[in-house]
């Protein structure tokens, strides 16, 4: 492969990590540590994936990483306006929140009173240390399974990472409250965030987790270099909601790993992509045991320059597993959409059923979409299917309602709605549930759709 | 230029040869009630139609350099402009490497390992059909295709090809007298040079893949066809392509030509000998359709396909498009493909003219170790084009069926819609399906969709069928030919009896 090609936007990153190692390694605890030394072997021969790589064919992934940005590798911190992020809590759902600033962990107060016996929730970095063992366990061995595939933004995520997320759930133990995370990126220097995210769910566990990304001082370059890891025991559950609304400055690679190596699981995975300026999600999911079922839901409104990229990947290796995949997108003005969803039902795999569907809506003539739903199947007795469309609102449906006297505006917006709500309805959290149907209308109104600005009307301080 | 005397052989109008199937040797085998017994039986038929015949066949050494694209081109007694034609793919073609993105698994071909001509030795050219090689034949009345049955049997012209060089075309006077051209290509060149000039390589040009520009370089023969202005074909035009020489490559190149407001339809059918050595096919075949007119272009595909073990068969790498050009015309591909060690294949439609209409129908089974990489391209750049796509695969043994294909609206391609929708049957346990759609829309008033679905068969549907006396094997047969009715459909008559003929000798055990 073109590996050492000049233009190898990771060289730069190399370059960072061989000046700051020493920095870098006084402030990492063994466990993170022991992840770099590997990571760096095989990324002196890597590249990013760049348009002509299969399955980037839209996200050039070297551009995305090609500027220069800076990593905080010193740890500077900064102070978060923790109103700010209050202003984003859902309403009538009172979450277990923490913040995440750039790539620094940030406890609340309610957070660290109100959590229950058996969850932990706290700085990936204070994880490693307090329980090595726990952490080292799963931390990249989940990404590292042969099942995955394991990327290069990965390596590179495990090579720089000093911080992130730890979220674990004791067996048995099912808390009340979602837990929430808010990432805010904060920085008068175009900055890479580099997270990580690691989450278990024990035994007959669950969890419900919120994921939100915000940009707080828009007008400055961010890239995101996000890692989340996803364990699930025998017979738990959880329910993940990934929120971007970000800004049209930010860049965003999300590498997502769910496994289900223990009978009964269930995930529930949904990405919302309210606005973010070129992001792309890779969601693989791993289901080895049987009887284990896979709910995966995007919606992306896509405007203006906007670019959004989602691949997702579930694979079925064990018999008896089911898997329902659905996403949708509305791409408006100069956006770009791009859609690639794999099923892979593994020989062996019987009694799978596994479904995709891919929605999309173009509402303006520059628009594009691109779309590859695929199946890899090596099994017989399986039940698979995929299906994809690509057009506009029903021009009778439109008529209907402006003969019933609704502006032309006004109708595309409720039919565009409309169209959303089956995804957004998956969302199991009534309260979430609500604010994303208004974020969602106010995303489509034009009205500067942000999370803060939505909190005049519905603002829920605890 | 043209410095070669029309000494080619006229070939006499012979009645009416068709693609007449070897009826009556439909397969019959025990009843088995278990539906593995089925599949395994399925999978374990040799391959009906496995001969060598005995043609003196003129080889040329194997290799490929520039002095053999010369060669090739001298003795086929080609001018100049085709010659430079052939320099300039071959000059490409060396910088080029073979595709890897597949979902097959190609073992390393060594192309200097293949001789790229080979014609059977004739004397004069006959001038009747008695005058035809009786070896030749015989290859016929074996593969089920008598040309004196075929004399008999419905309005229909063969364009006989064996290796490379045409043998025998019939039923030209009949289509001369509507000014259709059906010919050898090689023929076409010396004859109608401007027609050839005008369209060879417009629309799959020689740089546009590894084996396009293998095939531009080394063609040895193939069909030319041209159907003048508001003319209607009056017959179903028929070739039959055989690889025969062991150890050639053929390269077959076929030129279709549809002026405004005629119509064709074109058939198109293999079937090869068996034998151990790979044998490689890389064929072009272009079709430009003009305003108004409609091409129909089937094809029924047996070549071999190689023994359970994977051994041997044809590697089947071809470039098929077809240029709908003017406004409102037509074309639609459909095929069977049963045989063949890999596919590679993917007949494409460029709808530039407005209103333009694009089909394409797919049976692709694969048993045994097959493997097919097989789907279309719908290149929607005029407005109001439509497209259907309906792929049928069946896999069975240890083989892999992949569907891929590409829907493509361009900017300006206003109305544009799509409709696709590819199913997949798994019969065992060891065999894979895919599926690879790509679907790029770049136009917000185009409506393309894609469905498609894999399982195997229905256990409540089998059970019916039990239920009511059927036994599995024969229940088997009628949910397979009922699964693939609806591009079996769209086959001209003569060909979709030849075409189920195929379906159930690949899926012996009387599935079918």
């Amino acid at each position: 492969m073109a590996a050492q090609k000049e233009d190898n936007a990771l060289t730069q990153y190399l370059q960072l990590y061989d000046t700051e190692a020493a920095e870098i390694s006084a402030r990492s605890c063994p466990v993170l540590e022991k992840l770099r030394k590997p990571a760096l072997k095989r990324l002196r021969t890597a590249a990013l994936p760049h348009k002509g790589t299969p399955g980037y064919e839209k996200t050039d992934i070297n551009a995305m990483f090609a500027p220069d940005y800076g990593v905080n590798t010193r740890r500077m911190a900064w102070d978060v306006d923790l109103a700010a992020s209050f202003r984003c809590d859902v309403p009538n759902v009172s979450t277990l929140l923490a913040v995440v600033a750039n790539d620094i962990f940030r406890p609340t107060a309610t957070l660290e009173n109100n959590l229950p016996q058996g969850v932990t929730v706290c700085s990936l970095d204070t994880a490693a240390r307090k329980y090595p063992e726990l952490v080292g366990r799963y931390l990249d061995s989940i990404a590292a399974e042969p099942r995955f595939r394991h990327t290069v933004a990965t390596d590179l995520n495990n090579l720089l990472m000093q911080d992130g997320v730890f979220i674990h759930v004791a067996p048995g133990v099912r808390p009340e409250r979602p837990i929430q995370i808010v990432n805010i990126l904060n920085a008068t220097v175009p900055l890479m965030a580099v997270r990580r995210v690691l989450v278990v769910v024990e035994d007959n566990a669950a969890a419900d987790i919120l994921l939100c990304d915000h940009t707080a001082r828009p007008g400055t370059d961010y890239l995101i270099n996000q890692v989340t890891e996803v364990y699930l025991g025998r017979g738990a559950s959880a329910n993940l909601y990934d929120i971007q609304e970000a800004d049209a400055g930010t860049s965003r690679l999300a590498e997502n790993y769910i496994y289900m190596p223990h009978e009964g699981a269930s995930v529930a995975f949904h990405s919302f992509g309210l606005r973010c300026g070129n992001s792309r999600s890779n969601i693989q999911v791993v289901m080895t045991a049987p009887h284990c079922t896979t709910d995966l839901g995007g919606m992306v409104i896509c405007t203006d320059e906007e670019r959004t990229d989602i691949a997702s990947r579930v694979t079925h290796a064990a018999p008896h597993c089911d898997s329902d995949q659905m996403f949708k997108y509305v791409v408006d003005d100069d956006a770009r959409g791009a859609f690639e969803g794999a099923i892979v039902v593994e020989h062996g795999a019987h009694h799978t059923r596994a479904y995709q569907n891919n929605r999309n809506l173009l509402a303006s003539e520059k628009a594009r979409m691109h779309t590859r739903p695929q199946l890899e199947i090596y099994c017989d007795d399986v039940s698979c299917s995929h299906g994809a469309a690509t057009g506009q609102l029903d021009a009778r449906a439109l008529f209907y309602m402006r003969s019933r006297g609704i502006p032309e505006s006004q109708a595309r917006t409720m039919l565009i709605q409309a169209f959303m709500m089956d995804v957004v309805d998956k969302i199991s959290l009534d309260g979430l549930n609500s604010r994303m149907r208004h974020l969602v209308e106010r995303r489509l109104s034009g009205e500067s759709a942000t999370c803060a600005g939505c909190n005049t009307e519905n603002l829920n301080c605890k | 230029m043209t410095d070669i005397e029309d000494k080619d052989i006229e070939n006499t109008p012979e009645k009416v040869p068709a693609a007449g199937p070897d009826a009556g040797t439909q397969p019959k085998t025990a009843a088995a009630d278990d539906s593995e017994e089925v599949i395994r039986e399925v999978t374990a038929s040799d391959y009906k139609y496995g001969f060598v015949s005995d043609v003196e066949t003129e080889v040329i050494p194997t290799g490929l350099s520039e002095d053999v694209v010369r060669l090739i081109s001298k003795k086929k007694g080609e001018p100049e402009w085709m010659l430079d034609f052939r320099l300039k793919a071959y000059r490409y073609w060396t910088t080029l490497t073979p595709p890897q993105w597949a979902h097959l698994e190609i073992p390393e071909i060594d192309f200097q390992a293949i001789s790229y001509y080979a014609a059977p030795v004739k004397k004069e050219g006959p001038k009747s059909l008695d005058e035809v090689d009786p070896q030749i034949l015989d290859t016929f009345n074996r593969l089920g295709i008598p040309l004196e049955e075929q004399k008999a049997l419905s309005g229909m012209a063969v364009d006989a090809v064996m290796d490379s060089v045409s043998v025998k075309t019939t039923h030209r006077r009949a289509l001369a007298e509507k000014g259709i051209i059906f010919c050898p290509i090689s023929e076409a060149i010396r004859e109608y040079p401007e027609l050839v000039k005008k369209y060879l390589g417009s629309v799959v040009s020689y740089r546009d893949n590894f084996y396009a520009a293998l095939n531009s370089a080394v063609f040895s023969d193939g069909s030319f066809v041209y159907i003048p202005k508001g003319v209607r074909c009056p017959m179903e035009l028929s070739t039959y392509f055989r690889i025969n020489a062991s150890g050639t490559g053929q390269f077959e190149r076929t030129l279709i030509v549809a002026d405004d407001e005629s119509y064709v339809s074109y058939l198109e059918g293999c079937t090869a000998p068996t034998r151990d050595e790979n044998q490689l096919h890389a064929a072009i075949v272009e079709i430009v359709v003009e305003e108004k007119a409609e091409v129909k272009y089937s094809t029924v595909q047996n070549w071999y396909a190689g023994d359970a073990q994977g051994r041997g068969g044809v590697y089947n790498f071809v470039t098929k498009r077809g240029l709908c050009r003017g406004n409102y015309s037509k074309l639609s591909w459909t095929q069977v493909e049963t045989g063949s060690a890999i596919t590679w294949k993917y007949p494409s439609c460029i709808l530039k003219g407005d209103g333009s209409v694009g089909e394409f129908y797919s049976v692709a089974v694969t048993r045994n170790r097959q493997q097919a990489d097989t789907g279309t391209k719908m290149i929607h750049l005029g407005r109001d084009t439509r497209s259907t796509i309906v792929s049928k695969g069946i896999s069975a043994g240890h083989s892999q069926n992949s569907y891929r294909g590409l829907v493509r609206v361009a900017p300006d391609a206003d109305g544009a819609r799509n409709y696709t929708q590819c199913d997949s049957l798994l019969l065992g346990s060891d065999c894979g399906a895919h599926t690879f759609p790509y679907i790029d829309v770049m136009n917000d008033t185009a409506v393309v969709e894609h469905e498609a679905t894999t399982s195997k068969i229905s256990e409540d549907q089998l059970f019916y069928c039990n239920q009511r006396g059927i036994p599995t094997e024969e229940a088997v047969g009628l949910i397979v030919n009922g699964y693939a009715k609806e591009v079996m459909n769209k086959l001209p008559m003569e060909f979709a009896v030849e075409a189920q003929k195929l379906l159930s000798i690949t899926l012996e055990g009387s599935i079918g």
